[in-house]
């Protein structure tokens, strides 16, 4: 099991915008389905590595993007 | 799309491309019309279904439009299906070449009214809608502009800050270059989303748990599976277009414009039911015969020239109207982005034959 970050949304659309700034920007995170322990308002979501949070939150916040949530969560894998 | 599934309904490699392919097309339409936010451009199947989202979604009892004389069945109708709802229209009228009367349009404008519907290009004669003189008379009034870009999106530089546009509706097929089946409607920063009501409620992938229709945009206006193949060609001929640049795309029609109008000039018992101007239109261009009946003549232009023209009402009973052609309508010709001059001296070669034989 290792912890990684999420970041939730209330629309595809906004996870997509999400997904497309940190690409822009050459952060590493990737489009997962939502882990059902976090629940959520929409079907994918960011995982990200824990050390990245700030450089990636920040990025996401520089571009508009609303997170519904950020959450950790221990996962298989 | 071998390598897309469904956008928006799934975590997997499949969906998420389609996800991505929708959300860069939403992206390409925004930065065409100088939109603030892509979530605001809300995709449908054609202009058509834009145009009765935003009507049938902000009018109720009481409201009141104004709208003008060519506007396209695709405003007539939802129109006269929400005066059964007590919704009351008032049409300012054009003249004889389908443009707008703006005095009339200012008269019309002295009493309370909520939306004001304008199709930017008529479909039959080309004719230009002034929007930087319309505009500002709509927001004194205190109304909405909706703006019917059928025939100018993609076509004509547009931008919805700069124009006051508070709604555009634009279809994909046609001067975008894009697939059929392909539209929107998109929501300037000065339109509020919350006073639409939704064409249609269902799944979005978003908040599945909420028995309400979810507010966010787009989900908010996009239930069900998106066209995502479609959007798909969209968003590509869109990003071509952002290259070509909408500038030079005018330049071409203006040329080809010119060229056709002149060559029509030339034909004896030809009547052109237009502008005239290329710089008042665009390169769409209503014709109609002395001595022939505009079917006969499109019949033979496709038949013995292979010349594709459209006769008879172009749904814009309106249009024809204000222009004097009812019953029978016009023969109309339009030049697009991969129309050549020599093209348009083709089909001016062509009716000089059919008409004179």
């Amino acid at each position: 099991m290792t912890e990684h970050g999420f970041v939730l949304f209330h629309t595809t659309s906004m996870a997509m915008r999400a997904d497309r700034t940190l690409r822009k920007a050459g952060l590493p995170a990737r489009l997962v389905p939502t882990p059902r322990q976090l629940s959520s308002d929409c079907g994918i979501a960011i995982r990200f590595e824990l050390p990245d949070q700030e450089l990636i939150l920040g990025a996401l916040s520089d571009a508009g993007v609303e997170p519904a949530q950020v959450a950790h969560l221990e996962t298989p894998g | 799309m071998a390598e897309a599934g469904s956008p928006g309904r799934s975590g997997h490699r499949l969906s998420i491309n389609a996800g991505r392919m929708v959300y860069e097309a939403r992206e390409a339409v925004a930065d065409l019309f100088g939109a603030s936010d892509p979530l605001r451009v809300i995709f449908t199947r054609n202009a058509t279904e834009a145009l009765n989202l935003a009507l049938t979604g902000l009018l109720g009892p009481g409201d009141r439009v104004v709208t003008t004389g060519v506007e396209h069945n695709a405003v007539a109708r939802p129109l006269f299906a929400l005066k059964h709802r007590g919704v009351s229209f008032d049409v300012a009228p054009c003249d004889r070449a389908g443009v707008l009367d703006l005095a009339a349009l200012k008269d019309a404008l002295r009493s309370p009214v909520r939306v004001v519907v304008i199709n930017h290009a008529s479909n039959v004669s080309g004719a230009l809608a002034p929007l930087e003189l319309i505009s500002p008379l709509v927001h004194e009034a205190g109304a909405l502009l909706l703006l019917d870009a059928a025939q100018t999106a993609g076509a004509l530089p547009i931008d919805v800050g700069a124009l006051g546009i508070d709604l555009l509706a634009f279809t994909g097929h046609k001067g975008l270059m894009g697939p059929q089946g392909t539209g929107g409607l998109v929501i300037g920063e000065s339109a509020d989303p919350g006073e639409i009501e939704p064409l249609t409620r269902g799944g979005t992938g978003s908040r599945s748990e909420l028995e309400d229709q979810p507010d966010a945009l787009p989900d908010r206006f996009e239930s069900g599976t998106l066209n995502g193949v479609g959007i798909a060609g969209l968003g590509a001929s869109v990003r071509s277009i952002l290259e070509v640049g909408v500038d030079a795309i005018r330049a071409h029609d203006m040329a080809l414009t010119q060229r056709l109008l002149e060559g029509l000039g030339d034909i004896r018992g030809v009547c052109i039911h237009g502008p005239c101007d290329p710089e008042r239109q665009t390169a769409t261009v209503s014709i109609t015969f002395a001595e022939h009946v505009v079917t006969d003549i499109a019949f033979r232009l496709d038949d013995e020239f292979g010349v594709m023209t459209r006769a008879g009402l172009h749904c814009a009973p309106w249009a024809h109207r204000s222009l004097g052609t009812l019953p029978d309508g016009t023969l109309r010709l339009s030049a697009g982005f991969s129309t050549t001059i020599e093209d348009v001296d083709r089909a001016v070669e062509a009716l000089k034959q059919v008409t004179s034989a």
